[in-house]
C-alpha cells in the first residue's frame, strides 16, 4: 500500500518543522529548531554534529521515541506525530528497528530467540529465506544457540543487527551503533549495515560523532544547535572530518549570536 | 560513613517501608498481646476487688470430686446449716450468714431461649437474704413465697422483664416458672457486676434448685468484729473448720477469681503471640532479602567505598546502622499500633462480657522490652548475613561491569542437607515419645529447623521447579520472558518464595493435623452413635443443659419413636481419678439405641450401687466383671461399686455407666442432659425431629439433630481452630506479598534497559505488566507449591506419631490446599500490581540510557 503514494515511494521519514523545548523559562532548552530533514528510502542516512546538536533527539523524535513539541513526524506514511503510546508502540515494532550503542540483548535467550524477538512480540512469523540470507550476511550461523554473555561485543551487536533488519522494517535506526565495539568489529558492523542497504534495499539512519562511521554512509546530515546546517553526499571520512571542524567554528559563531537573535 | 548511610538510607524509602512493616506487624502483635492482658487483667483485678469489696471472709466446703485440688471448676460441697452456728461461735466473728450462691440459674426469656444466650458471664442463682452494702432493690420487693424470685437489674434489661411478669428458670430442676416481684441493683448505680445475671429465691426454694437439697448453704458470710484482726481470724476459722473447708478474705477470692477469668482470657494472648510469632519468621526472611537487595543494588557503591579506603568493619557498620534504625522505628510503629490494638481487644471483650468497666490503657515495661527485643534484635540479626556480604565486595568491583555471576549452590544444598537430617531426626525423636516432657520442644524445633533446611534448599529446587512452572505462561512471549526472568537469580526467587513457603506450610501442616482429628473423631462417633435422632444442647452456665422429664416422656410416647436413652453424667472420682460418668434412665433402651456389646458380664441392665466400664478402661485398669472399686461422686459419701459388665468400645457415658438411681442421690444434677433416640423402622426421621421440636419448648438449651448433624456439631471446634488458622496465614500471606514487591521492584529496576529495548522494539505496555506478572506469579507459586508440599509432609508425620493417641485417619485438607495453591497464585498477582505499572510507565529514552 506504500508504493500508491508518490511521496512515501521515496521517503522512510521525515520531519517537518520540528521543533523540541525542554523546560520552560529560564531553564528552557530549545534541542530542535524547525528542523525539516527528508530520508530517503533504500538509503544509509548518518546524522552527525557535537554532543548537544539535538542529533539523538532527532533520531528519537523520528523513531516515535520522544514526542515533539511542534511540527510533525512521519514513518513511510504514517503520522507519527500525535500517536497514542499504544499505537507508538506498534509501530515502532511493525515499521521501526533498533540498534542501540548498548547492544541491548535479553541474557536470557539465544541469539536466535534475540533476533527473532520483535517478530515474536508481534506474532509474525518469521521468513525463514530471509532470516537465513540476514544470518548468513551476520555470520552468525554457529553462533545461533549462544547466549548473549557467550558472544564477543562485535557478535552481539551484529545479534542486534540482525534483530532489527529479521523484521524488514521501514527504516532502521542505529544509535552510535559502533561505539562500544573496537575498531575492526565497528568496521565489520558498518560495512554489514552498508551492504543490508546495498543489497536489500533496507532504509538505515545512524547517529554518530565517528567522522569515519559516517563515511560509510550515503549521505551525512550535519546538526549544530538544534538546526540542520550542513549536508554531504557520498562522503569520504576526510570531508566529513574537514565539515566538522568547520562546524566547531560555526557553532561557536552561532552561540556568540545567539545573543543579538541573529540566526 | 554515618552520612552516607543515612543518605542512601532516605533514598530508598519504599523499600524500607515495605521490610519495616513486617517488623511493624510482628511488634505489633507482640506488644498487642502484654497491653490487651495487663489491661484485662487490671480490669478484672479492679472487677473482683469491687465484687468482694463488703466481704471480709467466706467460708465454702471444698468439692467432694475435685482433682487439681484447688476448687477451681470443680463445684464446691454443700454445707450443713449447723456449720453456721459453729463458725458464729469462733472468737473474732461477728456475724456468720449462710447463703446459697450458685452459678447455673438460667432464665428463659420471651423468645423461649436463655436470656443472654452463650455469654459466658455467670448466671447466679441465690437466696434472698435482703438489701446490704452492696445490693439495693430498686423495683418491688424481696421473694416472699417459693413461687417468687427478685432479679438484678442486669437480667431484667437484658431480659427485658418488668416486676410482676411470670418466667421460667432452669436450675439444677428442670424449668419452673416463678412471679418476678423485685429488681435490684448494686452501689454506684450499677445494673450488674461484670454482666452478672442473679436470681434470688426464697431460701428454701434456693436451697432445693441451686443446691438440690433443702437445709443446706454452699457459702458462709463471715462478717469480723474487727478488720485489723481479718488474718487471725480466717486462720482461726481455718483450724476450727479443718481441711474439709476453705475460708479466704475478700482479697484472696477476689485475687483468686481474678486470677482464673485472667487464665481463661489467656487464649487470646496466645493467638496474638502465635501471629507474632509467624510474622516474624516471615519477616526475617524479608528484612534478609531487602538487605540482600540493597546490598547487590549497592556493590558498585560499596566497592567505590572500598577502593576509597573504606575498611570491612565500615562497610559492616554502614548495613548494621541501616537496620538499627529501620528496626527502631518500626519497633516505634508497631508499638504504637499494638498498643491501640490491646486498646482494641480490651474493649471488645468488656462490650462482649456485659457492661464491663475496662481499665485504664497502659503498658506494661515487659510490652516495651519484648517488642524492643523482637523488633529491632530481629532487623539486626537478620541484616547481619547480608552486612558480611558488603564487607567482602571486592574493591575492583567499582570497575567492573555490576553483573557478577552467582555463587555456586553447593555449600547451601550441604548446609540445608544437613539441618534437613538434623531437624527431622529432632521431630522423629520428639514424635517417637522418647523425650517425655520435652517432647513439644523436640517436635517444635524439629519443624523450625526443617523449615529453615527447606529455605536454604529452595534455590536448588527452585531451577527446575520454577522453569517447568513457567511453561504454564510460556505461549505468550511477554510470558515466556517473564519465566526467564523468574529463573535468573535463583537465590533471589528461593529467598522470596521462602517466605510465602513458611507461611503457607505452616497453614497447611496445621491444617493437615486439624483436618486428620477430625477426620478420625468423625469416623469414631459415626460407628458409634446409632442413635437416629439425638437431643442435645449448649452448656451455658455451670450447670449442663437440661431436658425436661415431661418431654422425655412425650417423646417415648410418639409412634415413631422405638427407644430413648437419656443421659445425665457428672464428674466422680473413681478410685482416686476424676472421670465422666454417665447414668441412663432406662438401661435396657440405652443398650439397644446404643447397641452396647458386652464382652464380659451383662450390660443390659444396671442397679444401684453396680458399674459398667468398657473395654478400654477394663484393660488399663485391668479391671474386670466382679470387681469393687471406690467412687466418690458429687453428692453424699465414698462407696463401693461392683463391676457388672464390661462392653466393647462404644458411645455414651464416657467409658463408664452408673445406674440412674446413684445418679439420682449422687450426681450434682439427675436431669438428663443428652437423649439418644431410636426410631421405629421406616419411621420418617425429618417429621419425627420436627416432632420432638415442638415437645422440646421448655427444655430451651437443647434441641433435636439428626445424627449426622449432631457429628457435624461435635466438630465445629475444628472448624473454629481452622478459621483461626486461615486468619493467621492472611497474616503471613500479607508479608510475603511485601517480599515478592521488593525483589519484583529491585527486578525492575535493575533490568530497567532491557525493559527500554524491549518497549522500543514494540512490546506494549499491557505486555510489559503481563511480563511482570507473570514473573511474579511463578515465583509465588512456587513457595506456594512447596509450602503445601512441606506442610502436608510434616503434618503427616506429626500425624502418624498420633497414631496411638488415636488419631487413625490421616487426611489432607485437599480443598484447602488447592485454596492455598490459588492463593498463592492471586498474591503473585497482587504483588506485581505496583512493579509492573512502574515497568510500563517506563520513560523509553531514559530506559535505554540507564546505566
Amino acid at each position: 500500500m506504500t508504493a500508491t503514494l508518490p511521496t512515501a515511494v521515496d521517503i522512510a521519514a521525515r520531519a517537518v518543522d520540528v521543533w523540541k523545548v525542554y523546560g520552560s523559562g529560564e531553564a528552557q532548552v530549545i534541542a530542535l529548531h524547525g528542523v525539516s530533514v527528508e530520508l530517503q528510502r533504500g538509503q544509509f542516512t548518518a546524522i552527525m554534529g557535537p554532543s548537544g546538536s539535538g542529533k539523538s533527539t532527532l533520531m528519537h523524535c523520528l523513531a516515535g521515541l520522544d514526542t515533539v513539541t511542534r511540527g510533525e513526524v512521519y514513518v513511510g506514511d504514517a503520522r507519527v506525530t500525535g500517536l497514542s503510546d499504544r499505537a507508538l508502540t506498534d509501530l515502532r515494532r511493525d515499521k521501526v528497528g533498533f540498534i542501540f550503542q548498548q547492544f541491548n540483548l535479553l541474557p536470557t535467550l539465544t541469539a536466535e530467540e534475540n533476533i527473532l524477538l520483535p517478530l515474536a512480540i508481534a506474532g509474525r512469523k518469521p521468513d525463514r529465506d530471509w532470516f537465513d540470507t540476514v544470518i548468513d550476511t551476520v555470520g552468525l550461523r554457529d553462533r545461533l544457540k549462544h547466549r548473549p554473555t557467550q558472544l564477543s561485543g562485535g557478535q552481539q551487536q551484529r545479534v542486534a543487527c540482525a534483530r532489527a533488519l529479521v523484521a524488514r522494517p521501514e527504516v532502521i535506526f542505529a544509535d552510535e551503533p559502533t561505539g562500544n565495539l573496537d575498531s575492526r568489529s565497528g568496521a565489520e558492523v558498518l560495512s554489514f549495515l552498508r551492504n543490508s542497504v546495498r543489497d536489500f534495499g533496507q532504509t538505515i539512519v545512524m547517529v554518530t560523532h565517528d567522522p569515519n562511521a559516517a563515511s560509510y554512509a550515503d549521505r551525512v546530515i550535519f546538526l549544530a544547535d538544534g538546526r540542520v546546517v550542513d549536508e554531504l553526499r557520498d562522503p569520504s571520512a576526510e570531508a566529513v572530518l574537514d565539515r566538522l571542524k568547520r562546524l566547531d567554528v560555526t557553532a561557536a559563531q552561532l552561540a556568540d549570536g545567539a545573543v543579538d537573535g541573529a540566526v | 560513613m554515618l552520612r552516607a548511610t543515612l543518605k542512601s538510607l532516605l533514598s530508598r524509602k519504599l523499600r524500607l517501608l515495605l521490610s519495616g512493616l513486617a517488623v511493624v506487624l510482628a511488634v505489633m502483635f507482640v506488644s498487642g498481646a502484654f497491653v490487651l492482658s495487663d489491661t484485662l487483667g487490671r480490669t478484672f483485678d479492679s472487677l473482683f476487688t469491687n465484687a468482694y469489696d463488703n466481704t471480709d471472709i467466706q467460708v465454702q466446703a471444698k468439692p467432694k470430686v475435685d482433682v487439681d485440688g484447688d476448687g477451681q471448676g470443680a463445684v464446691p460441697a454443700n454445707i450443713e446449716s449447723t456449720v453456721v452456728g459453729k463458725v458464729a461461735a469462733v472468737p473474732g466473728v461477728a456475724k456468720a450468714t449462710g447463703l446459697v450462691l450458685a452459678e447455673g440459674a438460667r432464665v428463659v426469656g420471651h423468645n423461649g431461649k436463655v436470656v443472654g444466650g452463650a455469654s459466658p458471664s455467670p448466671r447466679f442463682g441465690v437466696n434472698w437474704a435482703g438489701e446490704d452494702e452492696l445490693m439495693s432493690l430498686r423495683e418491688g420487693r424481696g421473694p416472699r413465697t417459693s413461687g417468687e424470685v427478685a432479679i438484678n437489674a442486669g437480667l431484667a434489661k437484658t431480659g427485658d422483664l418488668t416486676v410482676g411478669e411470670q418466667v421460667g428458670v432452669l436450675t439444677l430442676e428442670a424449668k419452673k416458672t416463678f412471679t418476678v416481684v423485685g429488681i435490684f441493683g448494686y452501689t454506684g448505680g450499677r445494673d450488674s457486676v461484670g454482666g452478672e445475671q442473679t436470681v434470688a429465691f426464697t431460701e428454701p426454694v434456693a436451697q432445693q434448685l441451686m443446691l438440690g437439697a433443702t437445709g443446706v448453704y454452699n457459702v458462709i458470710d463471715v462478717k469480723v468484729t474487727d478488720e485489723r484482726d481479718l488474718t487471725k481470724v480466717r486462720d482461726a476459722l481455718r483450724t476450727q473448720l479443718g481441711a474439709a473447708y476453705q475460708v479466704d478474705t475478700g482479697e484472696d477470692l477476689a485475687k483468686k477469681q481474678a486470677d482464673n477469668l485472667k487464665q481463661v482470657l489467656s487464649f487470646i494472648t496466645y493467638i496474638l503471640l502465635g501471629f507474632a510469632g509467624v510474622a516474624l519468621l516471615v519477616g526475617v526472611f524479608l528484612i534478609l532479602n531487602t538487605f540482600s537487595i540493597i546490598v547487590a543494588q549497592r556493590t558498585r557503591e560499596l566497592a567505590l567505598l572500598r577502593a576509597m579506603g573504606a575498611s570491612r568493619g565500615q562497610m559492616i557498620g554502614s548495613v548494621m546502622v541501616e537496620a538499627t534504625v529501620i528496626g527502631v522505628v518500626s519497633w516505634l510503629v508497631g508499638l504504637a499500633l499494638g498498643v491501640g490494638i490491646g486498646w482494641l481487644g480490651g474493649f471488645l471483650v468488656a462490650k462482649l462480657s456485659g457492661d464491663l468497666e475496662v481499665a485504664s490503657l497502659g503498658v506494661p515495661p515487659a510490652a516495651w522490652i519484648v517488642s524492643f527485643v523482637v523488633g529491632v534484635g530481629v532487623t539486626i540479626l537478620a541484616a547481619l548475613l547480608p552486612a558480611f556480604q558488603a564487607s567482602r565486595v571486592p574493591p575492583v568491583a567499582a570497575m567492573r561491569q555490576a553483573n557478577t555471576a552467582d555463587r555456586p549452590l553447593t555449600r547451601l544444598t550441604v548446609a540445608g542437607a544437613v539441618l534437613l537430617l538434623a531437624g527431622s531426626g529432632s521431630l522423629v525423636y520428639g514424635l517417637s515419645g522418647k523425650a517425655g516432657g520435652n517432647t513439644i520442644w523436640w517436635v517444635v524445633g524439629g519443624v523450625f529447623v526443617d523449615f529453615i533446611a527447606v529455605a536454604l534448599l529452595t534455590p536448588l529446587l527452585g531451577q527446575p521447579v520454577v522453569s517447568l512452572l513457567g511453561r504454564l505462561f510460556s505461549w505468550s512471549v511477554p510470558g515466556k520472558l517473564g519465566r526467564l526472568n523468574s529463573g535468573r537469580n535463583p537465590r533471589r526467587t528461593a529467598i522470596t518464595a521462602a517466605a510465602m513457603m513458611i507461611s503457607i506450610a505452616l497453614v497447611t501442616g496445621i491444617s493437615t493435623i486439624f483436618s486428620s482429628v477430625d477426620e478420625s473423631i468423625g469416623k469414631v462417633l459415626d460407628k458409634q452413635i446409632q442413635a437416629d435422632l439425638i437431643i442435645a444442647g449448649q452448656q451455658t452456665s455451670a450447670i449442663p443443659p437440661s431436658i425436661d422429664p415431661a418431654a422425655l416422656r412425650q417423646v417415648r410416647a410418639m409412634p415413631a419413636v422405638d427407644a430413648v436413652a437419656a443421659e445425665a453424667y457428672d464428674a466422680v472420682l473413681v478410685d482416686g481419678k476424676q472421670r465422666f460418668v454417665g447414668a441412663f434412665d432406662d438401661q435396657a433402651a440405652a443398650s439397644r439405641v446404643l447397641r452396647l456389646k458386652a464382652t464380659n458380664g451383662r450390660v443390659d441392665r444396671l442397679g444401684a450401687g453396680e458399674l459398667l466400664i468398657d473395654e478400654s478402661t477394663a484393660k488399663d485398669r485391668k479391671w474386670k466383671a466382679g470387681d469393687t472399686v471406690a467412687a466418690q461422686l458429687s453428692r453424699g459419701e465414698p462407696r463401693q461399686f461392683r463391676i457388672t459388665g464390661v462392653f466393647a468400645n462404644s458411645g455414651g457415658g464416657g467409658g463408664m455407666i452408673m445406674s440412674w438411681q446413684d445418679a439420682t442421690t449422687g450426681f450434682r444434677t439427675a436431669t438428663a442432659t443428652q437423649a439418644f433416640v431410636k426410631l421405629r423402622p421406616g419411621a420418617d426421621a425429618t417429621s419425627a425431629k420436627r416432632d420432638i421440636d415442638m415437645v422440646l419448648k421448655d427444655s430451651p438449651e437443647v434441641n433435636v439433630s439428626t445424627r449426622s448433624e449432631w457429628i457435624g456439631n461435635q466438630l465445629k471446634i475444628f472448624t473454629f481452630a481452622l478459621f483461626m488458622v486461615q486468619v493467621l496465614l492472611f497474616v503471613a500471606m500479607l508479608i510475603a506479598i511485601l517480599g515478592i514487591i521488593n525483589t519484583l521492584v529491585l527486578s525492575v529496576l535493575e533490568r530497567t534497559r532491557e525493559l527500554g529495548m524491549l518497549r522500543a522494539i514494540g512490546l506494549r505496555r499491557g505486555r510489559t505488566m503481563w511480563m511482570i506478572t507473570v514473573e511474579s506469579v511463578v515465583i509465588s507459586l512456587f513457595g506456594a507449591l512447596l509450602g503445601i508440599t512441606v506442610g502436608a509432609g510434616l503434618g503427616a508425620a506429626v500425624v502418624r506419631a498420633l497414631k496411638d493417641k488415636g488419631i487413625t485417619e490421616l487426611s489432607l485438607p485437599w480443598g484447602l490446599m488447592a485454596t492455598y495453591v490459588i492463593g498463592g497464585a492471586v498474591v503473585g498477582v497482587v504483588a506485581a500490581i505496583i512493579p509492573a505499572i512502574r515497568a510500563a510507565r517506563l520513560n523509553v529514552l531514559n530506559a535505554i540510557a540507564y546505566e
